[in-house]
């Protein structure tokens, strides 16, 4: 018979074995999902899905260069109205660290970022697409502007209180007034940090299909007008996903890989830049 | 920071002094058009910081008003009534409330051991080295987008799950309710897997935090006690409990949200089945699914309430899960990114 004291031994190498099998439990689905992308993305990606529009259903070829520069263009959109509004938010958290009303914008954009990508396109819809009475390019860019500003807030004040207090206190000992030792001192030095935060965010909003369903819609000819609808690469994958033709399906795929190599650099450098610090 | 509120108070007590010659005054100017800098600049990010505030009322008060054609006519009803129906404008939210809280619930159920379990190991066993790239390939789990889910659900497992996995289930565990009926593919189980990879991440790193932010002192005084590490394991686990029913909390307001990936693989039937054969439905893939196509304003009205309680329900889970995480790392005073 094991003794008590094996017994406890055996019982916690066990859990830590357990542990260790749940951490590849969950490493697995990733590998999974990335290796089954790129071989079947490969596989449909060509020359021609990056210049050439979309062929009418049931007729083989064609690409998606519409949708590629109306995701663009909705990425423009959003970080037009996105980032100013975040960057500078940020700097008002890190400014005002103890502040109560500070306090409550910063708990604000935790529960922002909570809200799901689709509440936020019916927001959209109901803002700007109701009185404008048409699906727009607009109305889509506005939705993934309200994505991307919590992360762009939280990643620029993250980024600004990483900066050494002595870096403040020697520009303001030399008399420099506090507005220009943020903006020339503080942010300065967190730019890296700040502008990778902005890439992360638009990783973010390039991923994003719900939000665009009834905003921006999704269009299959070449449109670059902001007042009317716009292709966008997710809504693409969405559409085609679902339509009953073998070379869609392989569409959305190679569109599916275009996606997550965008995002999963972006997402790489990101973490690699905000761990060395 | 305290050195410039010092300063600040050291300006305010020289400018109380009075200037008796042209250069203090002159001083003196220079100082003001400063200060006045300061208040622009401090002014212009609060605005800026005040539309987010603005921003989430606006989002509640705009969907409120454009969900009360629905809400006066249905009332309390809307959540209780089964019947969806565009033809006679009769809609009621039950199906698509039960889809959402039984395909999230279940998604908990099996993200959170799973997810506590990694955090365990990236917190107190994994060595150095290793930490920081496994925490990496969990959190880029977070980055892959809804839709490349939604396909790989709809291309991959949808298939696998009606060919291999629901039929040997069905076969051997044909009695539990769960398991009953013909294998589809397309349904909640499908869907509730979906939905546990997608919140894995955001519960495996905030657990790992909270797990982090305990002082080793705990750690310390209980193998000082000659406790094996799996029973300290556990202590620190008392301690972080709360942390991490906050986590539990936020992975749950993520799965309610979920639309892409569930919509494309749950099936889209109003229907409600306990069976994790059986195709379901969820709040957001309703609204995703009908929202263009919602023909009359009491349709639209009906969507747009199903949003205004995801809203809600939304809001309240993250609430209460960063009040908790919030109150358990400040106890042990350390930040924590969540």
């Amino acid at each position: 018979m094991m003794s008590y004291y094996k017994w406890r031994k055996f019982k916690s190498s066990a859990m830590i074995t357990l542990c260790l099998i749940s951490v590849l439990i969950a490493i697995v689905p990733l590998f999974v999902i990335l290796l089954y992308t790129i071989s079947k993305g490969v596989d449909a990606i060509s020359w021609d899905f990056f210049t050439k529009m979309p062929k009418p259903a049931g007729e083989a070829g064609g690409g998606m260069a519409n949708a590629l520069v109306g995701s663009g263009i909705l990425l423009g959109l959003g970080s037009i109205v996105g980032l100013p509004v975040g960057i500078l938010s940020g700097i008002y958290l890190s400014e005002n660290r103890n502040s109560m009303f500070a306090s409550i914008v910063r708990f604000l954009t935790e529960v922002l970022n909570g809200i799901p990508s689709i509440v936020v396109g019916v927001f959209a819809y109901g803002v700007i697409v109701v009185p404008m009475h048409r699906f727009s390019a607009i109305a889509g860019g506005f939705a993934l502007a309200i994505l991307m500003l919590p992360i762009v807030t939280r990643t620029t004040e993250e980024m600004l209180n990483l900066v050494p207090a002595s870096f403040r206190e020697a520009s303001l000992a030399l008399g420099i007034s506090k507005w220009k030792t943020t903006l020339f001192v503080i942010f300065p030095t967190a730019m890296k940090g700040v502008f990778t935060g902005i890439l992360l965010s638009i990783a973010r909003a390039a991923g994003e299909t719900a939000p665009l369903l009834f905003t921006s819609l999704g269009n299959r000819f070449w449109s670059t007008q902001l007042d009317q609808p716009i292709a966008s690469l997710t809504v693409f994958i969405y559409d085609y996903a679902k339509a009953p033709f073998d070379d869609w399906n392989r569409q959305a795929w190679a569109a599916a890989l275009v996606l997550v190599v965008i995002i999963l650099f972006i997402n790489i450098i990101f973490r690699i830049i905000s761990r060395k610090r | 920071m305290q050195n410039s509120k010092e300063l600040n108070q050291d300006q305010e007590n020289s400018e109380k002094l009075q200037p008796t010659t042209d250069f203090i005054k002159r001083k003196d100017k220079i100082r003001k058009s400063r200060n006045l800098g300061d208040f622009i600049f401090n002014n212009l990010t609060k605005f800026f910081a005040s539309l987010l505030l603005l921003l989430v009322i606006l989002m509640g008060f705009m969907m409120y008003l454009q969900a009360l054609p629905s809400i006066q006519k249905f009332g309390w009803g809307f959540l209780t009534s089964m019947e969806w129906d565009p033809v006679q404008e009769n809609y009621g939210a039950l199906p698509f409330i039960f889809g959402t809280l039984y395909s999230s619930l279940l998604a908990i159920l099996i993200a959170l051991p799973l997810s506590v379990g990694i955090a365990i190991f990236l917190s107190e066993f994994s060595p150095k080295w290793l930490e920081g790239p496994l925490s990496m390939l969990v959190e880029l789990l977070a980055a892959i987008p809804s839709i490349v889910y939604g396909l790989f659900g709809m291309f991959v497992i949808a298939p696998w799950l009606r060919q291999t996995i629901e039929p040997f289930l069905g076969d051997k565990l044909g009695n539990i309710f769960l398991f009953k009926g013909p294998p589809y593919g397309l349904g909640m189980l499908a869907g509730v897997l979906i939905l546990t990879i997608m919140i894995l991440p955001i519960i495996t790193s905030i657990s790992r935090d909270v797990l982090k932010a305990i002082p080793d002192s705990q750690r310390e005084a209980s193998f000082a006690l000659g406790a094996t590490k799996w029973e300290t394991v556990k202590i620190i686990l008392a301690s972080g409990k709360s942390g991490i029913l906050g986590a539990a909390l936020l992975g749950l307001g993520r799965a309610v949200g979920e639309t892409m990936a569930v919509t494309m693989v749950i099936g889209n039937n109003p229907q409600i089945s306990t069976s994790l054969f059986a195709p379901g439905y969820t709040m957001p893939s309703v609204i995703a699914n009908e929202f263009t196509e919602a023909t009359s304003d009491l349709y639209l009205s009906s969507l747009i309430e199903i949003a205004f309680l995801l809203f809600i329900l939304t809001i309240i889970l993250n609430s209460i899960a960063r009040l908790i995480v919030w109150s358990i790392t400040k106890k042990y005073s350390k930040g924590v990114e969540v």
